[in-house]
């Protein structure tokens, strides 16, 4: 397989507030392969948008803080570079979309010149070259009239086509990683298929290497080569798409696809994990999927499971595995 | 955009009407009278009388607002009793100093409040902010007439740097510039409190939100993430802040040209009032209300500018 473009290891990421610190990621590490579509799952609040932010450097500190771990792109950990090396690279080779495209747009300038900007800024296009540049991105991301909507504000815009606009600021500038956060998460139906299509087009065409997080399963299955399950700050289970939809090992991912809603069975009411993801200023010291785990016994109380490869290209940090009779339709029995 | 313009002028005609109307009942509740003014503090009563039967003083309140209207249409806003000159003239001699004071005083106040605020707001909770927050508390808290009696003891008096009498010539010469010096300083110090204030809290408020973020996820140098993606939002509040204290400024600059005895409609208004010279103080009445309704207009017209969801699409 190819180098890995992206590469986390151990990452830390505490938020300090009124004294107390918040370890919101934990030991968090992954591979983003060349020209491959990562998906970093798991519930709300589990690190993962944190992850995306800490890897692009935007989170604000004061209070977040990165207290430990690599993250290396081109061979450089981008946790030691400059704030002026870190803003080369973001918006130019590392490019990001929002969850939120109704408020990831600035308000008071057309979308056309929030893209110009960004090409000014990484490609030196100027003047008309930049606009050409602009409309042809737009049509790339198949917004319909790309040359009058070059010039719209983004409040005439539909949601979806503001997340059109947002993905071709994004690819502006030929970016080696693409990382979305949740790029579908605020659109309807219709439209996230739209977007998610797109999104796989683009990737295919321009073999950027895409994180994509998310905490729909469906968009993993449909998009990605291999994914990274996060439970709490932690990764518990990384593996590629098929070992891991066919054979889900951890129980907080076979609990995850058994509360994904399906087509083919009729069910009463949907699968819920029972309880919740543990505050992240609650001090645990074994697993900390131990409350909500069936499974659970005194050694995963009190000791933390690391890592570790139970099948080729499949890892899993939990005491049990691999475990037998667990299915992902069936929860836990 | 014209017929934007052309709406708000029409609009503007009931809110000057009614301001005209109440001046008019206020000025004839106040205590004072004009026909007395006019003839004179020896006249015998019945030349006071027959006086006020000449002005059409002894008629009722309506009709002599309707009176007023009528020769206002045909643009005659009378004579002054004491001065014996137009309205018009005395007006027109009087609006020249009072712009160029709004003029000298917004020039520095604006510009410097907001950068005060935006600075304030970038370095939250340093020692700097803590120090504009503390001028701008004093600002707002001190009155008008406070600050103009400090600055004349201190800039006038004891370091003797400025005049603080008159005005010393139209605002491009040396003189007119050093006599406005004072007024100018104290009426914009008034101004520097809120403008900061308000600045520093919608800076705030909009560097919080996503786009912002997404200029930075641009690699945008943070100097221009803050001034091209914070200011310029931040900067629509803070006008409409601006268009509203233009109007205390009118207000303050009555204060503060009577304090410096200069020559604009503040110390107009104010000399007209207490000598009941009922058609001057008619006069200055309308001139502030004009002055007030065109600022409002030119606020709007400035926020459609700064924020393209305000215009109609």
């Amino acid at each position: 397989m190819a180098d890995p473009v992206l590469s986390l290891r151990d990452l830390d990421v505490r938020f300090n507030s009124d004294g107390h610190q918040l370890r919101v990621v934990n030991g968090v590490g992954f591979d983003l392969m060349a020209g491959q579509t990562l998906g970093l799952v798991g519930e709300s609040g589990c690190g993962k948008s944190v992850t995306s932010l800490a890897i692009m450097r935007l989170l604000a500190s004061p209070p977040a803080e990165i207290a430990g771990g690599e993250v290396i792109f081109e061979n450089r950990d981008l946790l030691k570079l400059s704030k002026r090396e870190m803003r080369e690279l973001r918006g130019g080779r590392m490019g990001m979309i929002f969850q939120e495209p109704m408020t990831s747009l600035n308000p008071v300038y057309t979308c056309g010149s929030q893209i110009i900007e960004s090409l000014r800024r990484h490609s030196g296009l100027t003047g008309k070259a930049a606009r050409e540049r602009a409309i042809e991105l737009l049509e790339t991301v198949r917004l319909p009239s790309p040359e009058k909507r070059v010039d719209d504000y983004p409040h005439q815009l539909s949601g979806g086509q503001r997340q059109r606009v947002m993905i071709a600021l994004a690819l502006a500038n030929d970016p080696t990683v693409l990382i979305a956060d949740e790029p579908t998460t605020a659109l309807d139906v219709t439209i996230q298929a739209q977007i998610l299509d797109l999104l796989r087009d683009l990737q295919e065409r321009t073999g950027t290497a895409v994180l994509l997080i998310t905490h729909d399963l469906g968009v993993v299955a449909e998009t990605c080569q291999a994914v990274v399950v996060m439970y709490a700050g932690t990764v518990v289970e990384r593996g590629d798409v098929s070992s891991i939809f066919a054979d889900p090992q951890h129980p907080y991912t076979v609990g995850l696809m058994a509360a994904v809603p399906r087509m083919d069975a009729i069910q009463g009411r949907l699968t819920a994990i029972p309880g919740s993801v543990p505050p992240p200023w609650e001090r645990v010291v074994g697993c900390r999927f131990a409350p909500r785990c069936p499974l659970a016994d005194d050694r995963c109380r009190n000791e933390r499971p690391a890592l570790r490869e139970i099948a080729p290209g499949h890892e899993i940090a939990c005491w049990k595995a691999p475990i037998e009779g667990v299915s992902a339709t069936g929860g836990q029995s | 955009m014209i017929e934007t313009i052309l709406n708000r002028i029409l609009v503007s005609i009931p809110v000057l009407f009614g301001v005209l109307f109440l001046g008019f009942a206020l000025v004839q509740l106040a205590p004072g009278d004009p026909a007395r003014v006019q003839a004179g503090p020896t006249a015998p009563p019945e030349v006071v009388e027959q006086i006020r039967a000449e002005m059409g003083l002894d008629q009722p309140v309506i009709v002599q607002f309707g009176k007023y209207m009528e020769r206002l249409a045909h643009g005659d806003l009378g004579r002054s009793l004491i001065s014996n000159k137009s309205v018009t003239s005395e007006l027109a001699a009087a609006i020249v100093p009072t712009i160029e004071l709004m003029v000298a005083s917004l020039f520095w106040s604006i510009p410097l409040g907001i950068a005060m605020g935006t600075l304030a707001a970038v370095w939250r909770g340093s020692l700097f902010d803590r120090f504009i927050m503390a001028i701008s508390v004093a600002g707002v808290s001190l009155p008008i007439f406070f600050i103009c009696l400090i600055l004349i003891q201190f800039l006038g008096v004891k370091f003797p740097l400025f005049p603080f009498i008159g005005r010393g010539g139209p605002l491009w010469t040396m003189e007119g510039l050093r006599h406005i010096a004072l007024p100018a300083l104290s009426l914009g110090l008034i101004f520097i409190g809120p403008v900061s204030r308000m600045t520093r809290s919608s800076v705030l408020e909009v560097l919080r939100l996503d786009h912002v973020r997404t200029a930075r996820a641009k690699g945008l140098p943070e100097r221009q993430v803050i001034l091209r993606h914070g200011l310029r939002n931040a900067l629509i509040p803070v006008v409409t802040l601006v268009g509203l204290q233009i109007g205390y400024l009118l207000g303050g600059a009555v204060v503060t040209e009577t304090i410096f005895s200069y020559p604009g409609i503040g110390r107009l208004a104010v000399g007209a009032i207490l000598s009941s010279d009922f058609p001057l103080t008619q006069g200055t009445i309308l001139a502030l209300a004009v002055g007030f309704i065109l600022v409002n207009l030119i606020v709007d017209i400035l926020y459609t500018q700064l924020d393209p969801r305000a215009q109609k699409t």
